[in-house]
């Protein structure tokens, strides 16, 4: 844990709480079960509003409380800890485009409805199976945008989308006539939509210089592995705890020193994409030089970590960890999402190296 | 951020390395050989190393009382901050500042620190460490090392092996045993005259061509009860607690960082190896070897920074430090171990005009940096204090 200030303690022990009382995993089954179009749990939805977190990065003038990046990852953890179905992460990541991007009519009509919550955004960048934000054929002009977006995270119930176009980004209102989002299922049972943009009506995102998707993208990464960070943190208890209470050949599995340096060696590795996800999120808070390197260290060792971490969850539970009544395999499938979503480890390995001059 | 008061001192401490610091010791770089028989110090070196001694500043978070700075850990901070921005280096260490000198704070009393902690303050005495035997490595509680109790004194009687520097020593804290009847509380620590008659070290020649460690022998060693720290039986506590400084000590890449903190490979790289039309590394597997080398490397000096900030923010000392020493030992070897695929033929040159030093000294750094995932409690070691302590993954019952 990062040196935290007094709110910031506050807000990851108040997080903790409302996730292990209000959102266990429970939850997540129930939503799955129930698999609203949206989906998410709009009422779950509607609490975390109600308790500021939907405007923790967005101006205290615009309706937020500017807490900043490393306290929305000390909450997205929390809410990744118990796989909470919740659009925070790609909201604040579309809230985040406006600010580094929004004129100052775009960043007043849009951020106090993303801090209240009763809007929800996200980004709509790749066009593919693969993130190649390099390679957008979505085209716009004369304040119309065309194109298709593929596996848009929270697709189904965003109520305005971030649209990278050739040119730059921009803001296209979910309810525009043009605006066709079909819904995908995926192994997560998360919200995952391709959108069909035809000549829908957009304003683009201006202000925000050079390099605005990168920007927009290197928020997007820190989040995303702070989630994947809380997720690895409770894959890796919940194994530990398993390990402790099934008994084979008359002892707990936990007293067999091949299973104890496996876990020793996770551990390890979940310490240290601790440190690299809280130092993305701390650059980015510090406006520093290198949040590009930062963030695809950190989104490369949340990828590569959860990985690990939700494999060896599935093999040392056995068979029960294969039941679909077991939350393993809940971690398995959401953690392969995430793995993809905002490049996989494989490219941001490449990228760190180019940002490197190597 | 400094704050007025730190500024203060700041300047005080920037004055005061004016004055003393040999400008040309700056960036002085430790080549592998200073790990092989020291040398008698130039001039300028054996002046610096007064002027750093008498201040206490080699030990600048160590009581003022016994020969140390005296100093905050934030002063101290500054200190360090100050002589790098000069490339001054600290001319007092060893085992006494690393590890025996803190758990002599701990545990000596007042007549012992008195005796041993201001000569280690002013780096006059030279000590090794008496832990390791032919029959305890990792079991070290294993050892057979026996104290007899003459009355005013012990007769030892043992071999110790792996004495890091036992040939230059000028004393050795052991770990011996007082009583056979019983493994942990049987054993006591023990400060040993390395020349007291009875006392033998032999030079053991490593893979590296260097020979750092001993074996050190004790034939009817006659050492006085005065020299005993803490209880009899209580050797083990006090020995356990020396590792923890010794690990922490490690884990920071301890001489090894400044060994082989220096070129990137990545640049190392471009030096030996063909570049494509964009200036990638072409061999397209060792680029990715170097990536993932970096990405730990940033990794670990960003895990090294949270668990200092964790533990000056009160919230106990964090779990992150139980990870640092194998870290710490992957990455001196995966480095050397990618230094020398750079390298080629080059990289495995043993000695002789044909190789050029750099190369010479990555060689025999790959061999000497095998040691460190053994020295100081393995890398196995380290992982079942992670699954014990840590996890709470309880051994067979």
């Amino acid at each position: 844990m990062a040196a935290l200030n007094d709110e910031q303690t506050m807000l990851r022990d108040m997080a903790r709480d409302w996730s292990n009382e209000q959102s266990p995993v429970a939850a997540f089954r129930r939503m799955r079960d129930a698999a609203p179009a949206e989906g998410f749990d709009a009422a779950a939805w509607a609490e975390m509003a109600q308790m500021g977190w939907a405007g923790i990065i967005i101006p205290e003038a615009q309706g937020g409380s500017e807490f900043g990046w490393l306290s929305l990852g000390l909450v997205l953890e929390e809410l990744g800890r118990n796989l909470a179905a919740t659009p925070l992460a790609a909201s604040a990541a579309a809230a985040g485009a406006i600010i580094l991007g929004g004129s100052e009519a775009q960043k007043s009509e849009w951020l106090p409805k993303l801090a209240s919550g009763e809007l929800v955004a996200t980004l709509a960048i790749d066009e593919g199976p693969h993130h190649r934000p390099d390679t957008v054929e979505t085209r716009a002009s004369d304040g119309r945008l065309s194109g298709v977006k593929a596996f848009v995270p929270e697709g189904d119930g965003a109520g305005l989308f971030v649209v990278a176009a050739s040119d730059g980004l921009y803001l296209v209102a979910g309810d525009a006539p043009g605006v066709t989002p079909a819904q995908r299922r995926m192994v997560d049972s998360r919200s995952h939509a391709d959108v069909t943009f035809a000549d829908a009506q957009a304003e683009k995102l201006d202000d925000g210089g050079d390099g605005l998707l990168d920007k927009v993208l290197d928020r997007a990464r820190a989040a995303t592995a702070a989630e994947m960070l809380g997720m690895a943190v409770q894959a890796f208890e919940t194994t530990n705890d398993y390990l402790k209470t099934r008994v084979q050949f008359g002892q707990p599995l936990s007293s067999f020193q091949a299973l104890q340096h496996r876990m020793a060696i996770m551990f390890t590795e979940i310490e240290l994409m601790r440190s690299s996800v809280e130092g993305a999120l701390e650059a980015i808070d510090a406006g520093r030089s290198d949040i590009d390197q930062a963030a695809s260290l950190a989104k490369a060792t949340a990828c590569d970590t959860l990985n690990l971490v939700s494999r060896e969850m599935i093999q040392l539970h056995g068979g029960i960890g294969m039941t679909d009544e077991h939350d393993a395999g809940f971690y398995l499938k959401r953690a392969r999402v995430l793995e993809n979503q905002w490049g996989n480890a494989s490219f941001h390995r490449e990228r760190f190296a180019r940002l490197n001059g190597y | 951020m400094a704050s007025d008061p730190d500024q203060g001192f700041r300047e005080e401490v920037r004055a005061w390395l004016a004055e003393n610091f040999p400008a040309e010791l700056a960036n002085q770089p430790l080549s592998l050989s200073a790990l092989e028989a020291p040398e008698p110090p130039a001039p300028a070196e054996a002046a610096w190393k007064k002027a750093m001694g008498d201040k206490g500043w080699g030990v600048p978070t160590w009581p003022a009382a016994y020969g140390g700075g005296g100093l905050t850990r934030d002063q101290s901070r500054i200190v360090s901050e100050e002589m790098a921005r000069i490339g001054a280096w600290n001319p007092i260490g060893g085992m006494g500042v690393m590890m025996f000198g803190p758990t002599m704070l701990e545990y000596g009393s007042e007549a012992q620190k008195q005796e041993h902690i201001p000569p280690i303050a002013r780096g006059e005495v030279r000590w090794c460490q008496g832990y390791s035997e032919p029959g305890a490595g990792s079991d070290l509680a294993s050892l057979q090392t026996f104290a007899e109790d003459q009355g005013d004194h012990y007769l030892v009687n043992g071999q110790k092996t792996w004495t890091s520097g036992g040939q230059w020593a000028d004393k050795c804290f052991a770990l011996v045993r007082t009583d056979k009847t019983r493994k942990h509380e049987g054993i006591s620590f023990l400060l040993i005259d390395m020349d007291s008659p009875g006392v033998e070290v032999k030079p053991i020649a490593m893979i590296s061509g260097m020979s750092p460690f001993c074996e050190t022998f004790f034939t009817e060693v006659k050492v006085p009860k005065t020299n005993r720290i803490g209880a009899e039986g209580e050797g083990w506590t006090i020995g356990k607690r020396l590792l923890q400084h010794e690990r922490s000590s490690l884990s920071g890449g301890g001489a090894a960082s400044r060994l082989f903190g220096g070129k990137p490979l990545a640049q190392l790289a471009r030096e030996y190896r063909e570049t494509d039309g964009e200036g990638r590394i072409a061999d397209a597997e060792l680029r990715q070897e170097i990536i993932r080398h970096d990405m730990l490397s940033r990794n670990f000096a960003l895990t090294l920074r949270r668990a200092a900030l964790e533990a000056k923010g009160n919230q106990g000392p964090s779990a992150a430090t139980s990870i640092m020493k194998n870290v710490g030992a992957k990455l001196t070897q995966d480095r050397a171990e990618i230094s020398l695929e750079i390298m080629g033929m080059r990289g495995l040159g043993w000695e002789g005009e044909g190789f050029a030093e750099a190369e010479l000294e990555t060689t025999r750094g790959w061999l000497w940096g095998k040691a460190v995932s053994i020295y100081g409690g393995s890398s196995e070691i380290q992982n079942n204090v992670i699954a014990k302590r840590i996890l709470g993954m309880r051994d067979h019952q």
